[in-house]
C-alpha cells in the first residue's frame, strides 16, 4: 500500500478549502438571511474538516513504511507566483508529522469551539459575522500549517492576524475591545515586519546558493522549506560572507524570523497584546489566543529548525527568550484578578516552555523539537478547555473577576469537574497530558546540557500549579462573594459537550506517541517515565497546590498578609512590571514627540504648504485675469484679432528672415 | 493712382489695397460699433472685401475660368441669408430688451431695465 491509494492524502487541500468556502458562503450568502443557519453551516463545515483531518492522520500513519521515519509528502502543489527560475512561489499542501499534527489540533479545537459558540454567542448582534470570521481564521491557520514555503506561510500568517483583529474587536462598540484589537494588530504587525524582511534576506541568500548548486537543486525553489532544510544548502548558507554586524544572512534572517514568531507567540517583550486580547469573546480566546494561533510562532521556529540550528546563536536567543517569558508570565499570572487574564499569562508561560524546548536544540540534539510539538499538542486541549470553562463561568456569573466569584462548584458541577481536570493537566499531574509533555521539555533541558534552564522550568512548573490552583479555588470554592454569582446556573449542553470532548482529549493526549512521530533524525526517543524529571516536577506542583490551598482555600486574610509581606515585588507583578507603561512612554514621549511630531510638522508645513501655495498662486492669477473677462464679444474678438495679427506678424518676420 | 492700378501689368496690387482697406474698415466697425445693426453692416464689409478679392483673382489670374466669380456669388447669397437671420434676431432682441446696444446685453436679461413686454 502507498500514499497514492489514500484519497485524503492526495486531496488534503480539501481540509483548508472547506472552511474557506464556508467563510465565503456564510459571509456573503447566508448571514444576511438567517443567523441560525450561519452558525450551523460554519460549524458543520469545520466539523467535516475535522473529521477529514482525523482521516488524514489515520491514513498518514497507516501507510507509512514501519521502520523508517514518517515521510514528508507534497501531494498537491500549484504555481502561484513566478519571479524567475529558482524563485517560483507555489501554493501547496506539505504533509509531514508536524503539519498533520497541527491540522488535527486546529480543526478539532476549532470544531469544538464552533459548537460551543453556537450557544455561547446566542443572541449576539454579530452572530453571523462571528462565525464567518471564525471560519476565515480556521482556513488561514490551516493554510499556514500546510505551507510548503515561507511565502504561503507569511500570507496565511497575516490572514490569521487579520482574523484575530476582527475577533478581538468583535464588540466594536466597546472602547476596550477596540483598543485591544488595535494593540494586537499593531504589535503583531510590527513583529511581522521582521518576518517579511527575513523572507527577503533568506530568499536572496538562498537564491544565490541555488544558482551555485545549478542542476543539483532540482525543481526545489529558493524559499521552499524542503530546499532550506537540505544539509548542502545549509552549509553553503552558513559559509556566506557576513552582511551586517558580522552576522551572515542566515543568522540575521533567523533572528528576524524569530522576531515574527515571537510577536505571534507573544514572547517577551512583544507579549503585551495577548492579555488584552481577552476583550474578545471567550471562545475566541480559547481558539485563537490559547490553542492555535499563538502556537504559530512555535510552529514557525519548529518548521525552520534546520535553519536556526545552522545559524550561529539563533537558538540560544530562542532559549533565553523562551525561558525568560515562561518565568516572567507565570509570576505575573499569580497576581492577576481576572480569570481570563490569568489564563492569558498562563498561555504566555506555556508558550515560553515550547520556545525553551526548541531552544534546547542548540547543542545539535533535536529532542527538544519533539518535546515542543508534543507540548503544543497537549496544551491546545487543556488550555482550550480552561478557556471554555472560564467562558461558562462568565456566561453564568457575568464577571471574570475571581474576587467576585466563589462557591461555583455547587451550581455548576460539570464545569467545575472539567475545570479541575484541566487545572490538574496544566499543572502536570500524572496521568493527565500536561505531565508527559512538560516532563519531556524539562528532560530535554536537563539532558541537553542546560541545568539552569531546567531549574527555571521546574520553578515555573511550581508557579503554574500555584496560580491555577489559586483561580480554581477562588472561583469554585468558598462562598459566592457577589449576588450575581450566587444565581449562577450550569451551562447548556452544547457548551458542556465540547468541554467534555476536550477534557477527554486533555486527559489522554499524553499517551499519544506524538514525540516519536515528529522526531527529527537523531532525536532521542523517550520510553517510559524519566524519574529524574518526573519526581521533582510532581513534588513542585504539589508544593504549588499546597501553597495555594493554604493561602486561598480557607482564610483569605492570609493571602493579603502574604501580598503585604512581598511588598514591592508584589506590586511589580501586579502591574505586570509596568511593561505597558514603558511601551506607552516610549511611543508617546519618544516616538510621537521626537519622530512623529517633526514628521507631522514637515507634512503640514512643507508638503501641505507647497500644495496650498500652488493653489493660492493659481487663485491670485485667476483674479488678475478676471478683469479681461468682460462678457463683451467684441472684446474677445479684439483679443482674437490681436492674436491673429501677432501670428501673421511672426510669420512675416520669419519669411523675411528665412 | 493710375500707375498703382496698373502696377504689375494687371492692377492686382491696387485691387488688393482696395480690398484690404475695405476689410480693415469692416474689422474696425466690428470691434467698435455698439449698435448690433452697425456690427452686422461692418461684417458685410468684411464679406464683400473677400468677395471682391475672389472676383479680382478670377479675372486677373485665371481669366478662362469662373470659380472665383461663383465663389463671389456664394458670398453674396450667404451674406443675404445672414442678414435676414441677423435682422430677425435684432427685431426680437429689441422687442425683449428695448435696445440693440451690445454693451448693454450682458447677463441673462432678467435684471435688465427693459424686461419682456
Amino acid at each position: 500500500m502507498s500514499y497514492a491509494a489514500s484519497a485524503i492524502v492526495q486531496h488534503a487541500w480539501v481540509i483548508p478549502a472547506l472552511p474557506l468556502l464556508s467563510f465565503l458562503a456564510v459571509g456573503l450568502l447566508v448571514r444576511p438571511f438567517s443567523t441560525r443557519w450561519a452558525g450551523g453551516v460554519a460549524a458543520a463545515s469545520v466539523a467535516l474538516s475535522a473529521a477529514l483531518s482525523w482521516w488524514l492522520a489515520f491514513d498518514y500513519l497507516q501507510f507509512a513504511s514501519p521502520p523508517g521515519p514518517l515521510p514528508t509528502l507534497l501531494p498537491w502543489q500549484t504555481e502561484w507566483l513566478r519571479f524567475q527560475e529558482g524563485l517560483r512561489i507555489d501554493a501547496g499542501t506539505l504533509l509531514d508529522p508536524a503539519s498533520v499534527l497541527l491540522v488535527v489540533v486546529v480543526t478539532t479545537v476549532s470544531a469544538l469551539v464552533h459548537l460551543y459558540s453556537l450557544a455561547y454567542m446566542d443572541g449576539e448582534a454579530g452572530y453571523g459575522r462571528y462565525f464567518a470570521i471564525l471560519n476565515l481564521f480556521t482556513f488561514s491557520m490551516l493554510g499556514l500549517v500546510l505551507a510548503p514555503n515561507l511565502v504561503q506561510m507569511f500570507v496565511c500568517w497575516e490572514l490569521v492576524g487579520a482574523s484575530s483583529f476582527f475577533l478581538i474587536g468583535f464588540w466594536f462598540d466597546r472602547p476596550a475591545a477596540v483598543a485591544a484589537s488595535k494593540k494586537a494588530f499593531v504589535v503583531t504587525r510590527f513583529a511581522d515586519l521582521g518576518f517579511l524582511v527575513a523572507i527577503l534576506l533568506l530568499g536572496h541568500a538562498a537564491f544565490d546558493v541555488r544558482q551555485q548548486l545549478g542542476a543539483a537543486a532540482g525543481d526545489l525553489q529558493a524559499l521552499d522549506f524542503a530546499f532550506l532544510g537540505r544539509s548542502d544548502v545549509l552549509a553553503a548558507l552558513a559559509s556566506q560572507a557576513p552582511v551586517l554586524g558580522g552576522m551572515t544572512a542566515l543568522t540575521l534572517g533567523c533572528l528576524l524570523l524569530f522576531m515574527g514568531g515571537a510577536g505571534k507567540s507573544a514572547m517577551f517583550p512583544l507579549h503585551i497584546w495577548l492579555p488584552d486580547a481577552m476583550e474578545g469573546p471567550t471562545p475566541v480566546s480559547a481558539l485563537i489566543h490559547a490553542a492555535t494561533m499563538v502556537v504559530a510562532g512555535v510552529y514557525l521556529v519548529a518548521r525552520a529548525l534546520p535553519l536556526f540550528a545552522a545559524a550561529d546563536g539563533a537558538l540560544t536567543v530562542v532559549l533565553l527568550v523562551g525561558t525568560f517569558t515562561a518565568l516572567f508570565a507565570a509570576a505575573i499570572a499569580c497576581t492577576q484578578d481576572d480569570l481570563k487574564r490569568v489564563l492569558a499569562f498562563s498561555t504566555l508561560s506555556q508558550l515560553g516552555y515550547m520556545m525553551l524546548a526548541l531552544g534546547t536544540c542548540d547543542g545539535g540534539d533535536p529532542t527538544g523539537h519533539s518535546a515542543a510539538l508534543f507540548h503544543l499538542f497537549t496544551h491546545a486541549f487543556f488550555k482550550a478547555l480552561l478557556f471554555l470553562g472560564a467562558g461558562a463561568v462568565l456566561h453564568a456569573a457575568h464577571t471574570g473577576d475571581v474576587w467576585h466569584l466563589g462557591g461555583l462548584r455547587k451550581p455548576m458541577p460539570l464545569t467545575h469537574a472539567l475545570f479541575l481536570l484541566a487545572t490538574l493537566a496544566i499543572a502536570g499531574i500524572w496521568p493527565l497530558s500536561g505531565f508527559f509533555s512538560k516532563d519531556e521539555i524539562l528532560a530535554a533541558a536537563l539532558h541537553g546540557g542546560h541545568p539552569l534552564v531546567f531549574t527555571v522550568g521546574l520553578g515555573v512548573a511550581g508557579l503554574t500549579a500555584f496560580y491555577m490552583a489559586r483561580v480554581y479555588l477562588l472561583t469554585f470554592w468558598g462562598q459566592p462573594r457577589r449576588e450575581a454569582t450566587a444565581h449562577a446556573h450550569e451551562a447548556p449542553l452544547t457548551m458542556v459537550l465540547p468541554m467534555g470532548a476536550l477534557a477527554v482529549l486533555a486527559a489522554v493526549a499524553g499517551f499519544v506517541p506524538v514525540s516519536r512521530w515528529v522526531a527529527l533524525p537523531g532525536a532521542a526517543v523517550h520510553t517510559g517515565i524519566d524519574w529524574a524529571v518526573a519526581v521533582p516536577t510532581t513534588v513542585v506542583a504539589l508544593v504549588g497546590f499546597a501553597a495555594a490551598g493554604w493561602l486561598y482555600a480557607g482564610d483569605l486574610g492570609r493571602s493579603e498578609a502574604a501580598a503585604a509581606r512581598l511588598g514591592r515585588l508584589y506590586r511589580a507583578l501586579r502591574h505586570k512590571f509596568w511593561i505597558d507603561e514603558v511601551y506607552l512612554w516610549v511611543t508617546r514621549k519618544l516616538i510621537f514627540r521626537l519622530v512623529a511630531a517633526p514628521i507631522a510638522w514637515f507634512d503640514r508645513m512643507v508638503v501641505d504648504g507647497s500644495m496650498h501655495g500652488v493653489g493660492v498662486l493659481t487663485r491670485l492669477a485667476g483674479a488678475g485675469v478676471q478683469a479681461a473677462q468682460t462678457g463683451q464679444a467684441q472684446a474677445y474678438a479684439a483679443w482674437a484679432l490681436t492674436g491673429v495679427a501677432l501670428v501673421v506678424g511672426l510669420l512675416w518676420a520669419a519669411a523675411r528672415a528665412g | 493712382m493710375a500707375e498703382l492700378l496698373h502696377a504689375g501689368g494687371s492692377g492686382l496690387h491696387a485691387w488688393l489695397l482696395v480690398t484690404s482697406a475695405l476689410f480693415s474698415l469692416g474689422i474696425y466697425g466690428l470691434l467698435t460699433r455698439r449698435n448690433a445693426v452697425g456690427i452686422l453692416l461692418s461684417l458685410e464689409l468684411c464679406l464683400n472685401a473677400a468677395a471682391v478679392q475672389f472676383a479680382v483673382f478670377n479675372a486677373l489670374r485665371a481669366p478662362g475660368r469662373v470659380d472665383g466669380a461663383v465663389m463671389a456669388l456664394f458670398v453674396v447669397a450667404v451674406a443675404a441669408a445672414e442678414v435676414v437671420v441677423g435682422m430677425a434676431l435684432f427685431v426680437l432682441l429689441y422687442s425683449q430688451r428695448r435696445t440693440v446696444d451690445v454693451t448693454e446685453l450682458t447677463g441673462d436679461g432678467r435684471d435688465s431695465a427693459g424686461g419682456p413686454p
